[in-house]
């Protein structure tokens, strides 16, 4: 369960070595680092070329080394206190310096430099990109991360708020039952938009939760607002952050369909394809010389910084127009409850809570679930409360 | 006042806001003798239900499609008998600051009958909006010009509009059909149009949508000046020396 006041300080926790952003940036920064050294070395421009080209060799072997048995140990050491594992990577460093040392011993005739100098640089190395990390965690520190997140969701549009109400009055004397169902659905909405929204949430209750949306505006709007979902592939179980699909409807209703008198159509299709989850969302293009389009920006640009907070540079997120149709495509990582692995994200201190149904039968359960189409939430059934309280 | 029932227009593009504020005109009805004459989905369609009867007040909501309330506030100054206007808006905080410094009528949405019921009761005191508090407001460009004809008032849109050309007190008014006149003044219309229309001499502006090409012509005295040549309407205009560059911008657009 979540605690309430969260005031823990930035949690000693190592990156997830399986996410490719975290790969990245070791490759990146281990590389800059040999190119500062060999500047530092040779004055000369060509020299330094040369010395980095030399260098390379053994610094890509060895990275390489490193980043297998990384991706290899990382759900191990996930489960290990910080020091535990920051020294056994110092160990695996050394054991794979020496390692390489040897090959290119044998492999090379002429010797490959001091095997101790290749095991301090390497140990180097470790340190700094450790010490990178660390900084980079508490950049990202849930307390800041969680201050942006709130201010980020916090901003749904009162012009919304404010028809809705006004809506749900005009259906209260001639549509009673009508009226109830709308403010059950209002009710729903804003508990989402006002709760705790740090953690990742199934994507099925994402899905419902744009249903309870897009019934509202539909009170409004009637028929000028038609939706098509496409969910025959939706993987209902992938955790995705929460809100990530409700603004980007809410933005496709307001640019898409509020400007014009004639009916307009939002369509949402979800699937899952090569491990990915995708959503497109489309609706009609109007151009209008109102200042919506910036609003439309800080719409995107909040969505795509949290999945970039969430999951680095495995989502994505793109926009563009296609004739009169405007499309927005998301693009995340299929992560699952009982997927085992280190917390899915690298912002939110992996302190993560153990998966509450610790089977693990196989290799990744849920991956062998998700061939199968799953089923979408049915129709508009009476909610009872939601998967969590 | 011995005037009868106060007639009422509602014009909101959501049927489920209209359904309210009839609702509660209804609530009203035993404090003050009032009538529903109509409702419109959007300033346009009230325009179109305002040729063919008057009422005392619009109740009006500001943003809707095809014609929102503050372009409908401008056409019904042209009405004969030009009714009070209230705007009513769900929430709009800078509109709304603009409206309280020029001292216009709006009601917040959702409306409370009360709330209601007085600005109802101020009404037969109460004045059209003028043209001037009009210009106050933040508006974006209009969709319509409107012309008054034979005291009836007609809506030209403005993408149908080839060109508008000064003549004496009136502007032309060239769409593809026919021509209107209009009282407005151009420079003004330039300001407020100035992405679509473009000018191509002292009194006249030209829809750039509408420019088929230019033509080099020598005069009787043998001076040469551009004319503008139009897409749907046979008729050319001249260019004036002074203008001659658009000549050549307008070219680098088509060519583009």
């Amino acid at each position: 369960m979540r605690p309430i006041i969260r005031q823990n300080p930035v949690p000693l926790a190592l990156p997830d070595f399986r996410n490719l952003g975290t790969v990245l940036r070791i490759l990146l920064a281990a590389n800059a680092l040999a190119l500062a050294a060999a500047f530092v070395r040779d004055s000369r421009l060509t020299e330094v070329f040369d010395t980095f080209v030399a260098m390379a060799g053994p610094l890509e072997l060895q990275l390489l080394a490193m980043l297998t048995l990384l991706y290899l140990l990382s759900p191990w050491l996930a489960r290990q206190p910080y020091t535990t594992g920051a020294c056994v990577i110092a160990a695996l460093t050394v054991l794979t310096a020496i390692a390489v040392h040897l090959v290119i011993e044998t492999v090379v005739p002429q010797p490959a430099g001091s095997l101790f100098r290749h095991v301090v640089l390497g140990l180097g190395t470790f340190g700094i990109l450790l010490y990178y990390f660390r900084l980079r965690a508490k950049a990202l520190s849930p307390a800041i991360t969680e201050a942006r997140l709130q201010a980020l969701q916090a901003r749904i549009r009162p012009h919304f708020l404010f028809n809705s109400i006004n809506a749900v009055l005009s259906l209260v004397r001639a549509e009673p039952k009508q009226a109830e169902v709308a403010l059950e659905d209002m009710a729903d909405l804003f508990r989402v938009l006002m709760r705790d929204n740090r953690d990742l949430a199934p994507l099925a209750d994402e899905v419902e939760l744009c249903r309870q949306y897009l019934a509202l505006e539909k009170l409004r709007l009637t028929d000028r607002l038609e939706v098509e979902w496409h969910l025959q592939s939706m993987p209902a179980d992938a955790l995705v952050p929460p809100l990530v699909l409700q603004p980007l409807l809410e933005n496709a209703v307001y640019h898409g369909i509020e400007p014009s008198s004639s009916k307009g159509v939002v369509c949402v299709n979800i699937f899952l394809k090569g491990g990915e989850v995708h959503a497109i969302i489309r609706n009609p293009y109007r151009v209008d010389g109102g200042g919506h389009h910036s609003g439309n920006k800080m719409a995107l640009g909040n969505v795509r910084e949290r999945l970039a907070l969430h999951f680095d540079a495995e989502a994505s997120l793109e926009s563009r127009v296609r004739g009169e149709t405007y499309e927005v495509h998301i693009r995340l990582p299929y992560r699952t409850d009982k997927a085992a692995g280190p917390a899915a994200a690298p912002a939110k201190g992996a302190a993560s809570t153990p998966s509450a149904a610790p089977r693990n039968g196989g290799e990744r359960p849920a991956e062998r679930r998700a061939a199968r189409p799953t089923a979408t939430p049915a129709l508009r059934t009476p909610r009872t409360e939601a998967s969590r309280g | 006042m011995a005037d009868p029932a106060l007639r009422i227009l509602i014009v909101d593009d959501e049927a489920p806001a209209r359904r309210r504020l009839r609702e509660l005109l209804d609530d009203c009805t035993g404090a003050l003798p009032l009538v529903v004459a109509g409702e419109a989905a959007n300033g346009r369609e009230a325009m179109e239900l305002l040729s063919v009867m008057s009422v005392d007040l619009v109740l009006s909501d500001i943003h809707m499609p095809s014609m929102d309330g503050l372009e409908l506030a401008r056409h019904l100054l042209k009405l004969a008998h030009p009714p009070v206007l209230i705007f009513t808006t769900a929430f709009h905080e800078h509109a709304l600051q603009a409206f309280e410094v020029n001292a216009i009528d709006y009601l917040v949405k959702p409306v409370r009958v009360q709330r209601l019921l007085g600005a109802l009761q101020k009404v037969p005191r109460l004045k059209p909006i003028t043209a001037a508090k009009l210009d106050e407001l933040p508006a974006s460009s209009r969709r319509f010009l409107s012309v008054t004809e034979r005291s009836r008032v007609v809506l030209v849109p403005v993408e149908e509009i080839v060109y508008l050309k000064a003549e004496l007190k009136y502007i032309t008014i060239r769409t593809p059909q026919r021509e209107f006149l209009l009282e407005e003044s151009l420079t003004r219309l330039e300001e407020e149009f100035g992405a679509r229309f473009v000018r191509v001499h002292r009194n006249c502006l030209v829809s750039r949508d509408a420019v088929r090409g230019f033509e080099r012509r020598v005069g009787d005295e043998g001076d040469a000046h551009w004319e503008v040549l139009l897409k749907d309407v046979q008729e050319t205009l001249p260019v004036s020396r002074r203008q001659q560059f658009i000549v050549r911008e307008l070219g680098r657009e088509q060519a583009a």
